[in-house]
């Protein structure tokens, strides 16, 4: 088959449509989308399998849950924190098992370029007991992804694909291999997957028992390698994922290099690591992420009579993500020769609100209608708005995780807050804003939801949104906001005034109060200009 | 051979589309290509760069080293300055002398400009107005990648072949101007010298 050029989201989307796939869900999240979106669009011209964007990515996760009781093969991605909201199905998949192949793929952000933490997903692969795969390239990605699906029907279980941003988000070759067909129909074993005490209790014991299977699978795995160098017997090195390319990118000159064991699988090849440990008397863990591997190498006590440097010992950052220079630095190699900055520093460009955004125009009312109110807060909620808190805006004060604006208003408001206001995009409420405004709603809290409607999720490229439009209007009438209260806003420069004067309206409202801030993000109406 | 380039810009400037054309071009030629690049909040008006590398070699990282690149390529002049420390200090910077002012401590744009004649090999380019010359506003990008051609190890005809493909969906006009602006880009290098490095011949230009 012909070589493709392709982002390391492509090449796992390509290697989970070429094993065989039948449906696939998602949530949008940097840096997970561009899986999605190449399913979506393979799908469309191929009209052989499913792929969908979800609401959230509990229910993606159990979408691809349904399809693998049916048998057939499921793919489900989302970025880390979405494997947060997914943890409830992921961790109980691990006992139900899966029946159809069942890989989840989950893209971790080191340094934060999109998001608001940077957990290591490896954590919750060792916690629900399951293979994870980590590609260094993408190649692998796209191999490690075939394998999977083999993997998770040989072994009954889920597996993990785990990626990080700059695999994600690079673009090389892939030469794929033949596709095969999908999965008959197959319903999985009730007894399996009704997970009653009477058969979790037995169901645990069987992944308990596949544990040593998955370790033998770990170490025989083709993507973890020792290359032992016979000539060096002081230095040796241990490098995960995309992390072993930093350190070949700086040992490869090198006269006498490190030994080196590229881990790609989990759980930790112990054996392997053993061998390393023995022939060599320090060891650094390059990995990206969290000290995964060096913390459970090095235990409480160490290894006896030997150096272990990493993330821990301070040779590697504990934040932000590697790079060719901090593993150079860390091997003890002399830094590159570079061009000399004297000191110059240019001024920082930080993502903003595009020009003419109606989000401008509804932080622009908001903060007309609150200049009277010092005490009020504004909890935001993960999207473009929450560039709000930037300046000349400087309208919001929070943002932590998917729907916390409205739950936290709420709390805010109960805790004597006032105004109380929460900032939720379209998108994001019908992902995790139901819930926590059904309970503010029965409790007619004295607070002020902000639903900005731009009929999208543009933050990561314009998909589409489930509480958009009429659509949306009727959710909020539905979980019970009385009427009178549900405004309707046109965000745009001409209005302020009058916005400014409905929200203030609200505020004043001792109850709840539900403001709809409707207008198309721009990017979007361009690009629909642009199709025709 | 090998050619590791950092093109910088700001979202929405059209970086990832310089970095598919030379990519391309590179993939026909039978070279080796990583390229990573930037999607997501950080693309909202924000400093974007790509890293571009090309070999005849397997390419380990991703990420250039900094004091590695041989070349930086901005449609932007701030943004050149940006990734100065990835230069290798015999690389050649190449950028455009339009502003893209969207933050409120954007420095003088002479001292900007002054800090790029600072780099020995460099090269400017007033994309603006050679865009604006081939017809649409939007190809600067593609005037910079034109600037850029005769110092890629990648032939000018798998570039504009690439240009081709790249705007085929968004109808003729479009892609010739594109390919004019390519074209205006390469001349207005063409009239200027830049020093040549003491050792091997690294560009075409």
């Amino acid at each position: 088959m012909k070589t493709e050029i392709l982002l390391g989201d492509e090449a796992v989307a390509l290697g989970a449509i070429h094993a065989g796939l039948t449906a696939a869900y998602s949530y949008p999240g940097t840096p997970a989308s561009e899986i999605m979106e190449y399913l979506i669009k393979a799908a469309a011209r191929t009209k052989s399998f499913v792929a969908s964007w979800s609401v959230n990515e509990k229910v993606a996760y159990e979408e691809a849950l349904g399809v693998s009781f049916a048998g057939k093969r499921a793919l489900v991605s989302m970025k880390h924190v979405g494997l947060n909201v997914a943890a409830d199905p992921f961790m109980n998949s691990a006992l139900t098992g899966a029946n159809g192949g069942l890989v989840v793929v989950v893209a971790d952000d080191p340094s934060m370029h999109s998001s608001q933490n940077e957990q290591d997903s490896r954590y919750y692969a060792q916690f629900a007991q399951v293979i994870c795969f980590e590609p260094s390239n993408h190649q692998e990605a796209y191999n490690m992804t075939r394998l999977a699906f083999d993997l998770s029907e040989a072994l009954g279980l889920p597996v993990m694909i785990r990626l990080v941003t700059r695999l994600s988000h690079s673009r090389s070759s892939v030469q794929p291999s033949e596709p095969r067909g999908q999965n008959e129909l197959r319903h999985g074993l009730s007894r399996d997957w009704t997970l009653l005490p009477v058969n979790a209790r037995r169901r645990f014991r069987v992944l308990l028992d596949k544990q040593a299977q998955m370790a033998e699978l770990s170490e025989g795995s083709v993507f973890n390698a020792l290359e032992l160098n016979l000539k060096n017997r002081a230095f040796g090195v241990i490098a995960s994922g995309i992390a072993y390319n930093y350190v070949k990118e700086n040992t490869r000159e090198m006269k006498n290099p490190p030994s080196t064991l590229k881990i790609s699988t989990y759980p930790i090849p112990e054996k392997m690591v053993g061998r390393l440990f023995d022939h060599v008397k320090t060891v650094l863990v390059a990995e990206e992420g969290y000290p995964f591997i060096e913390r459970t190498v090095r235990g409480l006590f160490g290894v006896s009579g030997k150096t272990l440097s990493g993330k821990l010992s301070g040779h590697l950052p504990l934040s932000g993500e590697l790079s060719p220079d901090i593993v150079r630095s860390a091997l003890g190699l002399k830094p590159l020769e570079k061009f000399d900055l004297g000191g110059f520093k240019p001024a920082a460009r930080p993502p903003q609100l595009c020009a003419g955004c109606p989000h401008a125009d509804t932080f622009n009312a908001l903060n007309k209608a609150l200049k009277d109110f010092p005490e009020r807060n504004v909890f935001s909620d993960i999207g473009c708005y929450t560039l709000g808190a930037y300046p000349p805006y400087n309208a919001v004060q929070t943002c932590v995780c998917m729907g916390a604006s409205v739950s936290m208003a709420k709390g805010g408001a109960e805790a004597g807050i006032h105004p109380s206001i929460a900032v939720i995009g379209d998108s994001t409420f019908g992902h995790s804003g139901l819930t926590p405004l059904l309970e503010a709603a029965a409790a007619d809290t004295a607070m002020t939801v902000f639903i900005l409607d731009n009929s999208t999720v543009a933050m990561t490229g314009g998909q589409p949104s489930y509480a958009s439009g009429e659509r949306l209007l009727r959710m909020i009438e539905g979980l019970g906001v009385a009427k009178e209260h549900i405004r309707v806003i046109g965000p745009l420069p001409k209005n302020l005034e009058k916005n400014a004067r409905i929200i203030k309206e609200e505020i004043e409202h001792r109850g709840l109060s539900v403001i709809v801030a409707a207008r198309e993000c721009l990017e979007e109406a361009k690009k629909k200009r642009r199709r025709g | 051979m090998k050619q590791d380039i950092i093109l910088a810009g700001v979202g929405g400037q059209g970086i990832i589309s310089i970095a598919f054309v030379i990519a391309s071009a590179a993939l026909e030629e039978g070279l080796e290509v990583k390229q990573a690049e930037v999607h997501g909040m950080s693309q909202r008006g924000g400093a974007v760069q790509s890293h571009l590398r090309l070999s005849r070699e397997r390419i380990w990282s991703d990420l250039i080293p900094r004091g590695e690149a041989d070349l930086v390529l901005s449609v932007e002049p701030l943004e050149a300055l940006r990734y100065l420390d990835f230069l290798r200090s015999d690389g050649i910077i190449i950028a455009s002398r339009t502003p893209f002012v969207n933050i409120p401590d954007y420095p003088e744009t002479e001292s900007v400009l002054a800090g790029i004649e600072a780099i020995p090999r460099h090269l400017v380019i007033d994309s603006e107005k050679l865009a604006k010359e081939a017809g649409f506003s939007r190809t600067q990008n593609m005037v910079m990648l034109g600037a850029a051609s005769g110092y890629l190890q990648v032939s000018e005809e798998n570039l504009t072949k690439f240009v081709q493909v790249l705007f085929a969906r968004h109808g003729e006009n479009v892609v010739t101007s594109n390919l004019k602006a390519f074209a205006l880009g390469k001349a207005a290098a063409a009239a200027r010298s830049v020093p040549a490095t003491g050792g091997e011949n690294r560009g075409g230009g």
